[in-house]
């Protein structure tokens, strides 16, 4: 009997190991990190999931360390796919083991990270000062009863990229279009000289449709949380896109998003002779859609009355520290040396293509220095962010947001102009759904 | 007391302990969370709210999804299999194992990767596979990914290609039971190649057919990876691909509302509950053995 105990003892024992290890595995990837190594450095774990944002902070940290010597960081940067990184960051903050020290947050994805108690360093102390040199919508949409959460890599300014062949096979000049009646105008003359659509519109997105109401400073949920996703502004942009695609002035991209493999095929062949997309989608020409290089052009967006914005920031990407680290102090110096020092907003641009949101560099000579995009597009691309730089209204992310994003996404937008129905009613079932 | 008493207990024990903590423990975790509201450095009991809320459009079109799902599965992946497992068992089967091995590869593929594949045969281009098949046939392109009847064909499609051989490999160990002597014997009393598969082929198949009937049942309401992959991870067009574990998913992690998620999820216990001992109970298997 005695042994037989023991032998319980013993496998519950293996078990209770075994179990505990999970977390104890976790604990050192996670706990052990922020604190001082041998030689005075200090490992920080940071997380993302766009492999182009870890090249930009590896070397971010090579540089601190040459400037830095006596406050040596060792960055440990994984890159884990989107949908993963986002559930881990979730469960991690709310198990309270195994977070990371710094981590990239999607947009779209960070009002679920403030609900509750959020679990991240408050970092207005280190942000208020620069208040004035940035883009402040882009803290702002980090942010819970007036603390920031966390900084964007961008202002993701929406701008209208124009296919100048196709244009001037029509006889349209891209610098007389002011506003969208300019814009559908010249898009009969394309589509009646050269048969093809001036615009493509996404079905199953929400970049077609955010961009042209936050122009005119509405959106999909308020300043409060309220979803606005029928508001009469709302309602009247998206009849004027519906009628532009029944006229065939526009058409709904292939595959129903501008980020999908049909749609860089048929932008590649000239099939279409204009977008509005943010910023950051300049890559995705550079990248994906090769052959128009040299043949676009960036411009503002059209204005939906005279002096109305030409533009709006979409999209975008927060670094946070969480309240796991265990070298807070450090992470907050070393976040704000990548992300709010001039130097550190050009490398953004740089190396990452972005527009950075420190305004005071969009002069800077480096802007015009000759790289891949510069390459495609021309070297007037930040004239043409400066002409819009006070044009870009804030944006409201709220807890409602995620879910207000998939139902615009994917019940208003292929009604709408996948099958054409009534925006007025699709857009106020939405509402009601979303409010129920 | 002796060690011959407490053997058994032995040998069963870490099948207790796997099932203690890692089925009940977290069974009654997400039992307890789905009466939660599950926020970060806030856990609050709300009672019976998030199932007063459960009963809505979205969940509504999730259990639609997943149950039409399991149907047509259900009606795919039972008799083919059958069928083709009785073809392949047969001697007179030309190149058996070619066919065999044929049958079962796309089991070993990865569904990600199958997902990937499909999502590029289903696409909605003229040159995609499934839309070059249709010109050939005259018929105009279609949006498959964007209506509800098509997409659901998508689905059924790739769960037929993946789990076929599958199935069909469960049939051909059972046929391969059937002790030879009973067509033997069916042969001496003249009975005819139908006569031999209704009256011994299919009755000595029933415990397997069961099985794969119950396991089918259970793939079909628990599918997801399929659905995820298909709409590259996005939400398809009003909510046709979204299952019954999408939905989990969806509240659960990605809007991060893990007690609502847990509703669901005890939702689909029952549901799955309910279905797999209704079949059971139809086709018999709580009959005392005569």
């Amino acid at each position: 009997m005695k042994k037989m105990q023991v032998w319980l003892g013993v496998c519950l024992f293996v078990v209770v190991m075994a179990l505990s290890g999970c977390s104890t595995t976790k604990e050192a990837s996670g706990g052990t990190s922020g604190e001082e190594g041998n030689g005075g450095v200090t490992k920080l774990v940071f997380w993302t999931f766009v492999d182009a944002h870890q090249k930009f902070y590896e070397s971010m940290a090579e540089q601190w360390n040459q400037e830095y010597p006596d406050q040596q960081i060792e960055l440990e940067a994984t890159t884990i796919p989107y949908d993963d990184m986002h559930t881990k960051l979730l469960l991690a903050l709310q198990s309270g083991v195994g977070a990371p020290d710094l981590v990239d947050i999607e947009q779209s994805k960070f009002p679920n990270f403030m609900k509750g108690v959020p679990q991240l360093v408050d970092l207005t102390d280190m942000i208020q000062p620069e208040m004035n040199n940035i883009v402040q919508s882009r803290v702002e949409i980090y942010s819970k009863e007036g603390k920031y959460y966390g900084i964007d890599y961008h202002v993701g300014a929406t701008v209208m990229y124009y296919n100048r062949d196709i244009l001037d096979q029509a006889g349209v000049n891209a610098d007389e279009i002011k506003t969208w009646s300019d814009f559908e105008q010249a898009g009969k003359q394309v589509l009646e000289k050269t048969g093809k659509p001036m615009i493509t519109f996404e079905g199953n997105g929400n970049w077609s449709w955010w961009p042209a109401i936050s122009q005119q400073k509405s959106d999909q949920v308020d300043a409060d949380g309220n979803v606005t996703v029928n508001a009469p502004i709302n309602i009247e942009t998206m009849n004027f896109f519906q009628k532009m695609v029944q006229e065939g002035v526009a058409a709904v991209a292939p595959g129903a998003g501008h980020d999908t493999e049909e749609y860089f095929g048929y932008m590649d062949k000239g099939n279409a002779a204009a977008v509005f997309m943010p910023f950051w989608f300049m890559n995705r020409f550079t990248d994906h859609i090769p052959d128009l290089k040299g043949k676009m052009i960036i411009r503002p967006m059209p204005a939906w009355e005279e002096g109305g914005n030409r533009s709006a920031g979409m999209g975008g990407t927060a670094t946070s520290i969480t309240n796991q680290s265990a070298s807070i102090e450090l992470a907050e110096r070393f976040l704000a040396y990548a992300k709010l020092s001039k130097e550190g907003n050009i490398q953004i641009w740089k190396q990452l293509g972005f527009d950075p949101i420190r305004t005071d560099v969009w002069t800077d000579a480096a802007m015009k220095e000759s790289n891949k995009y510069t390459d495609y597009f021309g070297d007037d691309i930040f004239d043409t962010l400066l002409g819009v730089k006070d044009e870009i209204a804030p944006v409201h992310i709220r807890e409602k947001s995620p879910e207000v994003f998939d139902a615009v996404r994917n019940k208003a937008m292929p009604e709408i102009f996948i099958n054409l129905k009534d925006p007025e009613q699709v857009l106020n079932d939405v509402q009601a759904e979303l409010t129920r | 007391m002796n060690s011959r008493t407490w053997a058994p207990y032995w040998f069963v024990l870490p099948f207790i302990l796997s099932f203690l903590i890692f089925f009940a423990y977290p069974l009654f975790r997400a039992g307890m969370m789905s009466f939660q509201q599950v926020l970060p450095g806030d856990v609050q009991f709300v009672g019976l709210e998030h199932y007063s809320k459960l009963w809505n459009a979205d969940f509504q079109a999730a259990l639609w999804n997943s149950t039409r799902y399991t149907f047509w599965t259900l009606l795919l992946l039972v008799p083919v299999p059958m069928m083709l497992a009785v073809f392949l068992n047969s001697s007179r089967m030309m190149a058996r194992n070619l066919f065999r091995s044929a049958l079962f590869i796309p089991a070993l593929t990865s569904v990600v990767v199958a997902g990937v594949v499909f999502r590029l045969i289903f696409g909605e281009l003229d040159g995609a596979l499934m839309n070059s098949i249709l010109n050939v046939f005259g018929i105009p392109r279609q949006q498959w990914l964007y209506s509800s009847s098509l997409a659901m064909v998508a689905l059924v499609v790739l769960a037929g290609w993946r789990w076929m051989g599958i199935n069909m490999l469960y049939f051909l160990s059972a046929l391969q039971s059937i002790p030879k002597d009973l067509y033997e014997a069916a042969d001496i009393d003249g009975a005819g190649v139908m006569r031999k598969f209704t009256s011994i082929t299919v009755p000595m198949l029933k415990p397997i057919t069961i099985y794969v009937i119950t396991i089918t049942l259970y793939g079909g309401y628990s599918m997801f990876t399929e659905s995820y992959m298909l709409w590259a991870g996005k939400p398809s067009p009003q909510n046709i691909g979204l299952t019954m574990v999408g939905y989990i998913y969806q509240q659960g992690f990605q809007y991060f509302n893990l007690g609502f998620g847990a509703a669901i999820g005890i939702t689909l216990l029952v549901i799955t509950l309910l279905i797999s001992m209704l079949q059971l109970t139809v086709l018999g298997m709580f009959r005392k053995e005569d």
